[in-house]
């Protein structure tokens, strides 16, 4: 279980989060919505410790995630970045299993590279992909190896960062599809941060929608078309008119 | 009174802004070091950095002292023909070449071919969110990025200063032979012999003094890139300008450090 409480930051003298509060249950997976800028990728990062809070407290599973080991909470997670983040001087598969090549994980080469091929087979790729470099790929295969990436040390918590941004439609659903799939067979923990609508009913367990630095609304995904609360249906209706200023 | 104090406060904001920076190069500087004596360690890396810092740059290196030395004896000679001292060639060609130019020339023509990639492959990786993407992937970038490359230089840059010192001696001796009419023995032998094995050693330590320098400062603009391709563009740039004054500030301390006593 991951818990945020009273989670602020600012970046100079423009607040992003304003106290935060959300809970994400073991084995749910939860999305985050809102608008660009609104903070969403701050909020997956302060989890992980890549930006860190004004103030306020997370925790995992009851434990202050500042404190512990830090490899051994990392290791823990698994995360899709926006661009897929592959590095790019690595061929695919050493991407893929990278967690696999060295630290406390490390295996040898060949069963590293046999771990790799078999993810890279569960997010529809062919083994051939193996020995490219991710510039020869197209930005929906990236997505996947990112994916295969993610899942690769089959992590308990996995996070998404806009998984489809950039992607055409057909693509998204595909993406989609696999996200939604992967986080049940593997019964993981899942954050999706997104504001592709099409993301949140395929993903989304339970939905919190950011907005001016606080969770403005949260519940599960039967009650987003119900839920009465003018900002989440001015933004799940993608209308320029409601609460939410839009700048035209 | 605004009026008269604005250039003041502006002064003084650009003073503390300076000093902050030194102050984080410093940290930035100390904290690659500890690194160095805190596993893991990732050899290939440090190989490749190796191959890319040291094996790539020989070139550059070499050429940049082959001539550097043939203008020196030309300069010398005509310089030295205004006291009849047109023998000095030899050893004056070898003395600046290992105590001053071998180093600082060979430093800063590493500084903008490696400063420049390190700054701008990193902040690359920052922009497109790799550094974040290894970080969660429990790999420390400072390790993993950071520590390689200075270490390599670090030992690189002195290897490729002896080469270049050899190289521009070579030069010298070219012309001298073959424009300025000295004989082959005579020109190699006064060279011999007026060489000391500090005017060499010194000039190595201020090589290891310039690689350190060189891969800190492009791997420390390189992690603090701004966005976008202007931000890694900036990066790249303050990367060479800083490393190459900063070169040039060491080589005069050290000189300073090393020749006055």
């Amino acid at each position: 279980m991951i818990t945020l409480a009273n989670v602020h930051k600012s970046f100079g003298a423009k607040p992003v989060l304003q106290g935060v509060n959300l809970t994400v249950e073991k084995g749910t997976s939860m999305v985050i919505i809102g608008g660009s800028g609104t903070g969403k990728s701050v909020l997956l990062k302060s989890v992980l410790g890549l930006v860190t809070p004004d103030s306020g407290q997370i925790t995992l599973d009851g434990q202050d995630v500042t404190t512990g080991e830090r490899d051994a909470f990392l290791a823990r997670f698994g995360m899709l970045f926006q661009g897929g983040a592959l590095f790019d001087s690595l061929p695919v598969w050493q991407n893929v299993a990278f967690r696999l090549l060295r630290g406390a994980l490390k295996r040898p080469k060949a069963e590293a590279r046999e771990l790799a091929i078999e993810k890279l087979r569960r997010v529809g790729l062919a083994p051939e992909t193996a020995d490219l470099f991710p510039s020869e790929l197209s930005g929906g295969m990236q997505k996947r190896v990112g994916l295969a990436r993610a899942i690769a040390a089959n992590p308990e918590i996995i996070f998404f960062d806009e998984p489809t941004t950039g992607l055409d439609p057909i693509m998204s659903g595909v993406i989609n599809e696999l996200i939604r799939e992967i986080v049940t067979e593997m019964g993981a923990t899942a954050m999706t941060i997104t504001h592709d609508m099409s993301s949140v009913r395929a993903i989304a367990d339970t939905i919190a929608m950011l907005h001016d630095g606080v969770i403005q609304w949260s519940g599960p995904v039967a009650q987003l078309d119900s839920s009465g609360d003018p900002y989440l249906d001015q933004f799940i209706h993608g209308r320029a008119e409601g609460p939410i200023e839009a700048l035209r | 009174m605004g009026r008269f104090l604005s250039p003041l406060a502006a002064l003084g904001a650009a003073v503390l802004a300076a000093l902050a920076a030194t102050g984080r190069v410093a940290l930035f500087a100390f904290d690659t070091v500890t690194h160095l004596f805190r596993p893991p360690f990732y050899g290939r890396e440090l190989l490749t950095a190796l191959v890319q810092i040291g094996w790539l740059s020989l070139p550059v290196v070499g050429l940049t002292a082959l001539f550097t030395g043939g203008a020196l004896a030309l300069q010398i000679y005509s310089g030295g023909a205004r006291f009849n001292a047109e023998e000095v060639v030899p050893s004056i060609v070898a003395i600046g070449m290992v105590r001053e130019l071998g180093p600082v020339l060979g430093g800063l023509m590493v500084a903008a071919r490696v400063a420049s990639s390190i700054a701008a492959e990193i902040g690359t990786m920052k922009v497109t969110e790799q550094i974040d993407a290894l970080t969660t992937l429990s790999t420390h970038p400072m390790k993993y990025l950071t520590l390689p490359r200075v270490l390599a230089a670090t030992l690189a840059v002195p290897v490729l200063v002896a080469v270049g010192d050899a190289i521009g001696i070579l030069g010298g001796y070219a012309v001298g032979v073959t424009r300025l009419g000295f004989n082959e023995a005579a020109y190699l032998k006064n060279t011999v012999d007026f060489l000391e094995l500090w005017d060499v050693t010194s000039g190595l330590i201020k090589g290891a003094a310039f690689g350190f320098i060189i891969a800190t400062m492009g791997c420390y603009y390189g992690m603090h890139s701004g966005r976008g391709a202007q931000g890694v563009g900036r990066a790249t740039k303050a990367a060479v300008v800083a490393a190459s004054v900063m070169i040039l500030a060491a080589n005069y301390l050290l000189t300073e450090a090393f020749f006055t006593s």
